[in-house]
Formats: C-alpha cells, structure tokens, sequence
C-alpha cells in the first residue's frame, strides 16, 4: 500500500485518541479523563515523507454499529474508508479487541497502538507485543500519547498497516477468540492498591463519596474565587487605572468630548472622568469588560476545570448526582454538559451529544440555554451587583438555580417519555500533568481572547450606533410597558437585552450606567440570564437540537424570563 | 446462588451467569467488559434505587439501578 490519504484514529472512549492526535499533528485539542470529550470529529494533518494525509480523530466508540450521536459519527467515518489507527487501552486489552477484530472484519486497513503503555507497569499487566502481532495479523506498536513515547514508530510502520477482511464472526465468537488471545499474550502480576486507588473507591462510595463531593464543589468555588479576584486586584485593575487611564485621558483631551471618534472610542465621561465600567467607549468600556472583568475569572475556572478534567473526577460526581439528575429527567452523566457550560455554553450545548435519547438532549439543551449562567456572566454579575453587596449576588445564583430545577422537574413531568439510566466507565485517577492542564488552559483562554473579545467589541460598537441613530429610543419605547409595569426596570434596560443576544458580559455591563436601584438589578441581571442565550449558543442549540426543538426552548426561555420578571417585581 | 446485580453486597464477587435486556444493552455491556462468565466485583450502591458501580477487569463502570437488576450474578453464600 503506497498512498495514505487519510487516516482515522479509532478506538474505545477514553484511550486517549486525541492525545495521540494531538501528537501526530501538532494540532491543539482538548484532551481530559473522561469518556466522551471529543463528541466532534477533529481534523488535523500529517506529513508522510512527501506526502500530506489527512488525520481524523474519530470519537470514542464500543462498536460499529452506533448506539448514541456521538458514535454514529465514528462509525459513518469509518465506513467511508482511510486507513485506521486502532488505539487500543493497554490497560484494558481484553475489552478494547473487541473493537479491534470488528475493524479487522472490515475491509480497512488497520494498525493498533497499544496507548497508555507506561500505565501497564505499574498496573502489574505484560503484554507479549510481539505475540499479539501474530494472533491479530496486524502491525501493534505501544504508545503513550501522553508522553509522546512510540508515536515515531507508529508513524514508521503506518504503511505496513493491512486490512484482512477477516470473515464475519458473531459477538460470542469474538469473546471466545479475544479469550484466547488475551491469555496467550499478557500476564497479570498481583499487585497492592495505592492510594489513588484507596481514593478511587472512597469517592465513589455514598457515605464518603458525598462528603467528598461536597468538599471539592466548595474549594473549586473559592479558589477560581480567589484567584480571580486576586488576578483583578492585583493585575488586571492596577495595568488598566494605573498606564492604560493616562494614555486614554491624553486621546480624549486630543479627540474632544462631543466628537464622533470620541464617543464611540472613549464613550461617555462621567464627571469629567473616563468610568471604565460606565463610559462604553470601545477602548475604555469594550477592553475593561472582557480583559480586566471577565478573563480573570475565565483562567481561574478553566484552570481548576482542567485539573479535575484531567484527574479524572467528573464521572464520579456523574455517578453521584445521578440520583438528583433522574429528577430533572436526565441521568447523571448530563452534569458534564452543565459544568462545561459553567464556562461557555457553546462547548457545553457540543457535549449533550454524550446523552443517548432526543427527550434529554432536548431537557439538558433547554436548562442549558436558560438555566446555566456562562462565567462571562457570572464575572460581570459578580462585579457589578457585588458591589452592592455579596448577598444580592447569591441571590441571584440561588433563584437562577431554584428555576433550573423548577423548569427540570417541569419539563420531566411534561415531555413524554422517561429518563434513561447511567451506563458509563469511570476511568482511573491520573495526576494531572503540568504540561497538559496549562496546554489546555491556554487553548481556551485563546479561544475566548480571539472568538469573545471581537464579539465585545462589535457589541460596545453596536450599542453606540443604536444610540447614535436613536433606534434605542425607538426600541425602548415599543418595549417601555412590559420594562416598566412588569419588571419594573427602567425603558433604558432595552439596551441590555438587545445587546444580550451578542453578548452576557457586555449586557450585564450595560446595566450599570442606567442607575438603577439594586432590586432593579437583581432583577435585570436575572432575566438577562434566562430571556434568551447568546447568539453563538443558540446557533449551535440549532445544530444540535434542530430548529423545531430549538423553537420550543425558545417559546420556553421567553415564558420563564416574563413570568420570573413580574414574579420577582412582586415579592421583592 | 444467583441474584441480581442490585442484591450483591459493596465488595462481594461473583460470576456473571445472565443479562437480561434488548440486543443493544447487551452489546454495549459486553463491550465494557460486562458479559456472561466474567468476574465482577461490586464497589458501591447509591442511596435510593441510584446506581451500581462495579469493577471488571481493572475498570470500574456505573450501571443504573434498572438496568442492574438486569444483569444475574452468581455469588458464593
């Protein structure tokens, strides 16, 4: 076989296929400890001698013959040919085959890599690699895409990779076979648990599981605290006062107040001063919103997300909350979505591909869109409605929080149909490595700096424009009767919401010119969380949902943020 | 004698004799490791009807309760 033009890495979830990925291309992917992280096939390239192929990193699957959305599209790519990578879980040999001999009974040709190799040793497990060779009839090279060991080899020998169309066999046959092979070619020593093992059970047990559970939610939440709070006072806050102020004060002076330039660049003075929470000028208000506001918390989260990503906690406080999650009509594996969408709901909305059934996609999409706030958010609510006072801010998470199990409950009453159960592999603990959590931390960050700072910017642009050309006054005034009798906010508040639909952290941002009284804000700061996603999710709610399920969340966000807007006028 | 999954105490052992259920469960037990003749070990039951985690070959899986009670294992009592 001489011309390789596409290659496609195949293999159970979590084996590490995109670590490898990640390898061969160069390309920078999201690698983390649990099943399902990649629910998109990546594309990436490799360069084979004068050659270029193209790379696919295909999602986890157990079979060829798909079960969920996720390994629907594995099994279609692997059907339109290439030649396949088998990324085989050393660890777990026995298992893994089984995807292995049915690749073998396709006509594609295939390669194994035996992945997580240095995991083997102290696992106690041999493998006779040259032994499995013979019994699969295919190259088998061991791998650690973690540590990058074996991947020039896997490389070298991708030509000798060979497809043999073995006959069709049935799932018992193949067991007996994987049986045979398995006891021919590894040993297993016995070995004494360590204490990540020790730790392992002690948090997936109830009694000490919760307690646990408990404990890492409460110091997640004060360390990407403190260290947002802690990177905008000492950093973000002083650059933007103490050398970025100056330098603007100088380009207002030169512009003059009252120029169009200096309106839309500086925005409005307050009190002779640039406010950079008030002007919303582009330089002033667009840069300070996302850059000083909403990226310290951003890193902080992504950060401590990345670490318990990569150590491997998720799937059990999955299994945990399963209980709780079966009420809301989703199982537990469902918080992994949520707690993505903490971040972004974009990246969060992609991993409900993970659910089996269309009824929890729907629920998880729906609670998602309107329930979970995105940290953009969050920074600015904190920021803003912080200052007077952190109980305001709780409040609103805890009634943001109370409606996300109200509309649950709703919704697992109403839909038709049950929730399905919880089947998942919990993967082992693994020390998270430095080089991978700040790899992948940076690649977020940047993702947000190239694809949220643009998106600001247009935002702050935009609400210029309208005010300029008074479409704002016009807008306000056609809305002015469900603002002001029903929510009891000033006609002015319409700018946050049409901005809301570019942007959370701008619109929150917007709220704070407007004087309002902190009922007001509570209350507007509420219903810019539930009235409708941004514009980048609900594209993506689209893709993934489809437009008619996506309508009905729609119908849904619009009722909620209506009644919780008069709701919260009234009793508070 | 056989008993269901859900009967099994945390840390007890026993042999997998049967799985009930449609093709699809089945299959997708089977290639998490779950099948008849296999060794499984049960590491935890959650309060209230909540899931199962077991251990089979080295890995650990979370099966929900319904499912759990689908799948006989033979325990030594």
């Amino acid at each position: 076989m001489n011309n390789i033009e596409k290659i496609l890495l195949v293999g159970n979830p979590n084996v590490g296929k995109s670590a490898i990925f990640s390898r061969l291309t160069g390309a920078k992917v999201i690698i983390s400890n649990y099943p399902g992280t990649t629910v998109e096939f990546t594309q990436g390239k490799l360069k084979l001698g004068e050659e270029t192929a193209l790379i696919v990193d295909v999602p986890g699957t157990y079979t060829l013959e798909p079960t969920c959305k996720a390994e629907d599209v594995a099994c279609r790519m692997v059907k339109e040919g290439g030649v396949a990578i088998n990324i085989v879980d050393a660890t777990n040999l026995e298992r893994n085959l089984h995807l292995t001999l049915q690749l073998l009974e396709d006509d594609i040709p295939v390669i194994v890599a035996l992945n997580m190799w240095d995991d083997t040793k102290h696992r106690g497990i041999s493998i006779d690699v040259k032994k499995l060779e013979e019994q699969l009839g295919v190259p088998v090279v061991p791998t650690c895409g973690l540590s990058g060991e074996g991947i020039k080899e896997l490389i070298e020998r991708l030509p000798q990779a060979k497809a043999r169309s073995l006959p069709v066999s049935s799932d018992a046959q193949k067991w007996e076979k994987i049986g045979k092979i398995v006891e021919e070619v590894q040993k297993l020593t016995h070995r004494h648990h360590t204490l990540l093992e020790i730790l392992e059970d002690l948090s997936i047990k109830p009694l000490t599981g919760l307690p646990i559970a408990l404990g890492i939610i409460y110091c997640a939440f004060w360390v990407v605290r403190f260290i947002g709070e802690g990177l905008i006072g000492h950093i973000f806050e002083p650059l933007f006062t103490k050398l970025w102020l100056p330098l603007l004060m100088k380009l207002s002076t030169l512009l003059g107040e009252g120029s169009f330039l200096h309106h839309i660049l500086i925005g409005n003075l307050i009190e002779g001063k640039i406010d950079f929470s008030q002007s919303f000028g582009l330089l002033t208000t667009g840069l300070y919103v996302p850059i000083a506001m909403v990226l310290p918390y951003i890193l902080s989260f992504y950060l401590i997300l990345g670490l318990l990503e990569d150590f491997g906690y998720l799937p059990r406080l999955a299994v945990l909350m399963d209980n709780f999650m079966h009420h809301l009509g989703l199982h537990g594996y469902a918080i992994i979505p949520f707690i993505l969408g903490l971040g972004c709901k974009v990246p969060g909305v992609l991993a409900t591909r993970i659910l089996e059934e269309r009824r929890e996609k729907f629920i998880a999409a729906t609670l998602l869109a309107i329930g979970v706030p995105c940290m953009a958010q969050i920074a600015m609510i904190v920021g803003l409605v912080g200052q007077r006072g952190g109980k305001y801010v709780v409040l609103i998470f805890l009634i943001l929080f109370l409606l996300l199990i109200i509309k649950g409950l709703v919704l697992n009453r109403f839909l038709k149909g049950t929730s399905p159960e919880i089947l998942v592999e919990i993967p082992p603990y693994r020390i998270p490595q430095v080089t991978a959590v700040t790899k992948k931390l940076w690649m977020r960050l940047s993702g947000f700096l190239k694809e949220a700072l643009p998106l600001v910017l247009l935002g702050v642009l935009f609400v210029n424009i309208l005010y300029t050309l008074k479409i704002i006054d016009f807008f306000a005034y056609i809305f002015a009767p469900v603002l002001t009798n029903l929510w009891g906010l000033p006609k002015e508040a319409i700018s946050a919401l049409i901005v809301g639909f570019l942007r959370k952290d701008v619109a929150v941002g917007m709220l704070g010119p407007l004087n309002l009284t902190t009922k007001q804000l509570v209350i507007g700061s509420t219903i810019l969380s539930l009235y409708f996603p941004c514009i980048a999710t609900y594209m993506v709610l689209i893709r993934e949902i489809g437009i008619k399920d996506t309508l009905r969340s729609t119908i849904i966000m619009l009722v909620v943020a209506l009644g919780v807007g008069i709701l919260l006028n009234s009793i508070l | 004698m056989i008993i269901n999954l859900t009967q099994m105490q945390p840390g007890e052992a026993g042999i997998v004799r049967e799985i009930q259920g449609g093709q699809g469960f089945v299959r997708k037990l089977q290639s998490m490791g779950v099948r008849p003749e296999k060794k499984i070990t049960k590491v935890s039951s959650h309060f209230r009807r909540g899931p199962q985690t077991i251990e089979v070959d080295n890995i650990q899986i979370a099966v929900g309760f319904g499912m759990a009670k689908r799948i006989l294992v033979e325990v030594a009592r």
